[in-house]
């Protein structure tokens, strides 16, 4: 067994570079002097400066960042309200919500963009930011509801009933006995919404309207001619990605170490 | 507590009109055709019969079949290997390697695959070649994270115990380990394959227009020709074949399950 390590991990080793190798070559030729793609010709600043200077770039980093924003935090407290509803309702409502949800997730995105897009014509609902924000956040909600009820279903019914007993109003007994029991699937939700949001281009692509373009669709329009910008613009959401799992997966560690410090002194 | 099943009722209102109302225009669309000034829309079966009397658009719709298809095979073969070699570390590099699937997976697919353009672009492969590329790069981290999901929770003293019952290790492999990471490989496969049929950004952006797909058909009467009555009709049967092979999916799974 012993003599496999060395294979699996050379194997391991290519897989991972596959999946960077995209990465590693646009923040490279980020800093290419020279407008090609594939000679590096010198280092230099100037896709970066060209790129703070492009106020179409920037704004489509604006805009991800804004519906992104926008659409986690409507489409989390919905789905939170809507998921803890459900819990109580019959098994009807439960079913036809579920179904009807269903249909965004398994859909494919092409179909529930034309749809919207179909949608927002015939009611002569004019394209641009709020219909690219009311689509996301038509298709971030069922990914919170999904993510919520599992927390729901091992809930005991009687904790909330105990706290109405104890005098809790039914707001009350929301706020400060169920929402906290299902704190973890409303942050794993909320996660959710907003990488699908701020990833998304397909829906987007066919729901928003004239000048307004988040990440996706800003590169989607420019790639018909080379724009070395776009590697500038990676990079640094590159860097962003990367600087927040770096901050999400060390925080803990550092809190847990911090802990097991705490207990043995 | 009953009173807060009425929470669930503007959502239904609001699920009637932006989730389902969309999807009863498509099919609107698709049964009809822009008519003349006297009668608006006609309903019609046309749209479907000029679907499948062309040989090209079911030239276009086999091959963005055998695209997905092809994909997930390849994503299953490469995708199996990893995920068993990781499942086998130890427990905190597993998680530094799930990471690592998982990180580049973060950015978005767009800017992935706009690099692939440039690293492809004075290479010699074919169009087709390059999509594949784009089309695996893209989906093997679902295929990884799936099955690897399924081995991990496997019991870890099954493959001991089939080596003490007289297997050797591709028996083991073969009788135990493999039947126990289908669920894993059929999740896999719908994150895989349901997501490719539907793809067009990627044989754009790496095909260079000349590799059609369905979702390339949609996107242009929708957005070039503006013949929304037959791009209607495309969807619902792109739609339509998703669902159909979503229902053979889960029933293969359920049928392991029973067994």
């Amino acid at each position: 067994m012993k003599k496999k390590i060395p294979y699996s991990k050379i194997y391991l080793f290519l897989i991972l570079a596959f999946f960077y190798l995209p990465i590693i070559y646009v923040v490279f030729f980020s800093f290419n002097a020279s407008r090609s793609l594939t000679n590096f010709t010198g280092f230099s600043m100037r896709w970066y400066q060209k790129m703070f200077k492009t106020r179409s770039m920037m704004e489509s980093i604006y805009y991800s960042a804004i519906i992104a924003v926008i659409a986690t935090a409507v489409s989390t407290v919905v789905g939170t309200i809507v998921a803890i509803g459900l819990s109580k309702s019959s098994r009807l409502i439960k079913q036809v919500v579920t179904q009807i949800n269903n249909l965004p997730m398994l859909n494919p995105d092409i179909v529930t963009a034309i749809g919207l897009m179909l949608l927002f014509s015939t009611f002569n609902v004019p394209t641009g930011f709020g219909t690219l924000l009311l689509a996301h956040i038509m298709f971030c909600i069922p990914y919170v509801i999904l993510s919520i009820m599992p927390k729901l279903r091992q809930l005991d019914d009687n904790l909330a009933e105990a706290a109405l007993d104890l005098g809790c109003t039914p707001i009350q007994a929301l706020y400060k006995v169920i929402i906290p029991q299902i704190k973890e699937g409303i942050v794993s939700g909320a996660l959710v919404a907003f990488t699908m949001s701020f990833d998304d281009f397909v829906i987007s692509y066919f729901t928003t309207g004239p000048g307004i373009n988040n990440i996706s669709t800003y590169v989607y329009a420019t790639t018909k001619r080379i724009n070395p910008s776009v590697n500038a613009l990676s990079t640094l959401i590159v860097i962003a990605i990367t600087l927040i799992m770096i901050v999400s997966n060390v925080i803990p560690l550092l809190r847990e170490r911090r802990k097991k410090n705490e207990e043995t002194a | 507590m009953k009173s807060f099943r009425r929470l669930v009722y503007p959502y239904l209102v609001w699920a009637a009109l932006l989730i389902v109302l969309p999807m009863l225009i498509i099919v609107f669309y698709a049964f009809s055709t822009q008519g003349n000034d006297v009668i608006p829309v006609k309903i019609t079966f046309e749209n479907f019969i000029r679907f499948f009397s062309d040989p090209i658009f079911f030239e276009v719709l086999l091959r963005s079949i055998k695209l997905a298809l092809i994909t997930t095979i390849i994503c299953i073969l490469l995708g199996y290997p990893a995920a068993y070699i990781i499942a086998q570390l130890r427990p905190d590099s597993q998680s530094v390697m799930v990471l690592m699937v998982t990180l580049p997976q973060l950015i978005n697919m767009l800017v992935r695959t706009y690099a692939w353009r440039g690293i492809l672009l004075n290479t010699s492969f074919s169009p087709e070649v390059k999509v594949y590329i784009g089309m695996v790069y893209n989906f093997l981290p679902y295929m990884i994270l799936q099955i690897y999901t399924s081995l991990s929770k496997m019991d870890p003293s099954l493959v001991p115990a089939a080596h003490d019952l007289g297997c050797n290790d591709r028996e083991a492999f073969l009788r135990v380990t493999l039947p126990l990471s289908v669920p894993g490989i059929i999740s896999g496969i719908t994150l895989v394959f349901l997501p490719a049929v539907s793809s067009f950004f990627i044989p754009k952006l790496l095909g260079g227009g000349s590799y059609v797909l369905v979702g390339n058909l949609i996107e242009n009467y929708f957005v070039t020709t503006g013949d929304w009555n037959f791009g209607s009709a495309i969807s619902l049967i792109m739609a339509l074949i998703i669902l159909i092979s979503m229902y053979f999916t889960k029933k293969f799974d359920y049928d392991k399950e029973a067994v």
